[in-house]
This record gives C-alpha cells, structure tokens and sequence, in this order.
C-alpha cells in the first residue's frame, strides 16, 4: 500500500473544532483526503485509521468528552478497535478514548486552574509496539502546540505502575527553552499521550496538526504525524 | 419520582476548583475553613414508581454515563414521589 491509499475517517461531533485542520494535515502529508464522518452515523467504511480530533464536543457538558463517547458513531469505532484498528484522538479526541474506555484513565482540569494554549516540548517514549511511535526514536524531542482546559492526565496508580512497565507512555513533557513549566497541566509522570496495550490505539493532548511548517513555529507536527501514516502504510 | 444524584470526586483525588475556592474563601476572612471539595447534583425526573428498581436503574446510569467511576463517587437519593 502506497501513503495515499490510506483510508483515514476523521469523527466530527457537535463541538469538533479541530476535524479539519486534521484533514488538511492527513492530507497534505499523506496526499489523500480523509473522509469526515458525523457522529451519526452507525457504521465507518473500512478504514486504515479513525482520528477523533480536538475541540469541545457538546460543549464539554457534564465532563469532557463524555458524551461524544456514547454517541453512535462510537460503537463503530470500538469495533474497529476491537479488530485492532488503529485509532488516534488529539486533544478532546484523547478525552474522548479515555471515556470510551479505549484508553486508561482521565484527564482532569489543569492544576493551574487555568486553560493552557502554547507550545510544548515533549519526548517520545514509547516501549510498546505501535505505529504512533514506530517511525520516531526514544527520547526524540518534538515541539508540538497544545490548547486545552483539561489536560491532567490522571490515573490509579495500579494504572500509572502498569502503562510505565509496559511502555504504553508514548509521549511525556520534558524540559526545553520553552517559556513556563515543562508539565504544563499537572499530568501524572508528566504524561503528555499515551498507546493501548496492543499500540493500536494513541490519545495525545498536543496538536501535531497544527505544527506542520516551521513558519507557524514548528514542523514537528508534520514529522509525528508522516511516522505514524508511514507505520500503518508498512 | 425524583431522583438525586450527588457526585464527588474520590478521595486523593486532586480538585483545583475546591481549591481555589478555599483559598478565596480564607482570603475573604473565613479563616475554619479546610479542605473545599466540589461536587455536582443532578436531578432526574424518572418514569417508575418503585423506588428499588428506580434506584437500579439509576445505579445503571451512574456506571454508564453520570459518574467516572477512574475519579468519582456517586450516591442515589430518592427524594419522593410527584405530586399529582
């Protein structure tokens, strides 16, 4: 398979306010436009990649991604996961992986009561096998944009204990010339995203989409995002 | 019949609303004041007049959607039968 026979599906919700600058992404570096599905819909076409994208689905009610999770568009998305599909969320996306269940734990309002919008610098960790990490190396440092409310990654410490020993922590804040803490949200171990125990699934609060040219501050973005379509074109 | 449901947030569980709130709270002279939690209540209207199966079907929707059991803790109320 070629990078533009990708078949990449990006999930829209009420609220989504990141889908298509996803799709510009994906298809600028992949040379296919992924098709944008409403959350409607009950079934997704065959696809090599389902991205839940950034924003305030339903306005964040009752907790941050909650109810995106349980709309219909989800349960086509857990059974693609479920015959290892590979499924990335950003930033609300990621919230909303976390209340699917698809990913562990959940992320919580920002320590510094304060919604956080700037760049960030994280490293790649990885461990497990998965193509959101495949085509980068460990510790590789890539400064990538982040804007979010609640982006504490918080879980039990069973949890914390477990996605460390297994290398499920895919991305973790890390210190750079960047003005402010290098942990910008009070993240447990500084985590920054995080892969399933079958690396198939990868929830992330930066924004690699919108770090593709280094005149718009960094192309970071761009070379997070090629790795993973490359890894899942291989 | 109405149905209240308290959530809080599990113990050990950092709140930075509750927080924050203390800490105005003893800046504006309310010097007893500890630790502040913040919860949410959410009232349901529910179409049943048993209150046991009422209060299960609630549990139900607490585990589903109301509460993240990750991070909080919820209690069933049942505050009374409507009137007429």
């Amino acid at each position: 398979m070629s990078l533009s026979e990708l078949r990449v599906a990006i999930i829209v919700f009420p609220g989504s306010n990141c889908d298509r600058d996803m799709m510009v992404a994906v298809e600028k570096l992949a040379g296919r436009r992924p098709a944008l599905v409403w959350h409607k819909e009950t079934s997704l076409d065959p696809v090599d990649l389902a991205i839940i994208p950034g924003g305030f689905s339903y306005g964040d009610y009752l907790r941050c991604g909650a109810l995106a999770a349980r709309s219909p568009i989800m349960e086509a998305v857990l059974d693609h996961a479920a015959r290892g599909g590979a499924v990335m969320g950003i930033c609300n996306g990621f919230q909303v992986l976390l209340e699917a269940g698809l990913l562990p734990g959940v992320l919580v309002e920002n320590a510094g009561l304060r919604y956080v919008c700037r760049n960030t610098c994280i490293e790649v960790v990885g461990g497990t096998e998965s193509p959101f990490t495949a085509g980068l190396v460990p510790g590789q440092k890539l400064i990538i944009p982040l804007a979010h409310n609640e982006g504490n990654y918080f879980a039990t410490d069973d949890d914390l204990q477990r996605l460390e020993d297994s290398g499920q922590i895919a991305f973790r804040y890390v210190d750079s010339n960047i003005h402010g803490p290098s942990n910008p949200n009070g993240a447990a171990r500084d985590i920054a995203g995080i892969i399933s125990a079958n690396g198939r699934v990868m929830g992330m609060m930066p924004h690699p989409e919108r770090a593709l040219s280094t005149e718009l501050g960094s192309a970071d973005g761009a070379t997070m995002l090629t790795a993973s379509l490359e890894a899942l074109v291989s | 019949m109405q149905v209240i449901v308290n959530i809080s947030l599990k113990e050990g569980v950092l709140d930075p609303q509750g927080r924050a709130i203390g800490r105005s709270l003893t800046d504006l002279g309310f010097q007893e004041v500890g630790e502040v939690r913040v919860g949410k209540r959410i009232s349901l209207d529910i179409d049943e007049s048993d209150p046991a199966r009422a209060e299960q079907r609630v549990a139900r929707m607490c585990e589903t959607l109301l509460a993240n059991t990750v991070i909080e803790d919820y209690e069933i109320e049942i505050a009374g039968e409507d009137e007429g």
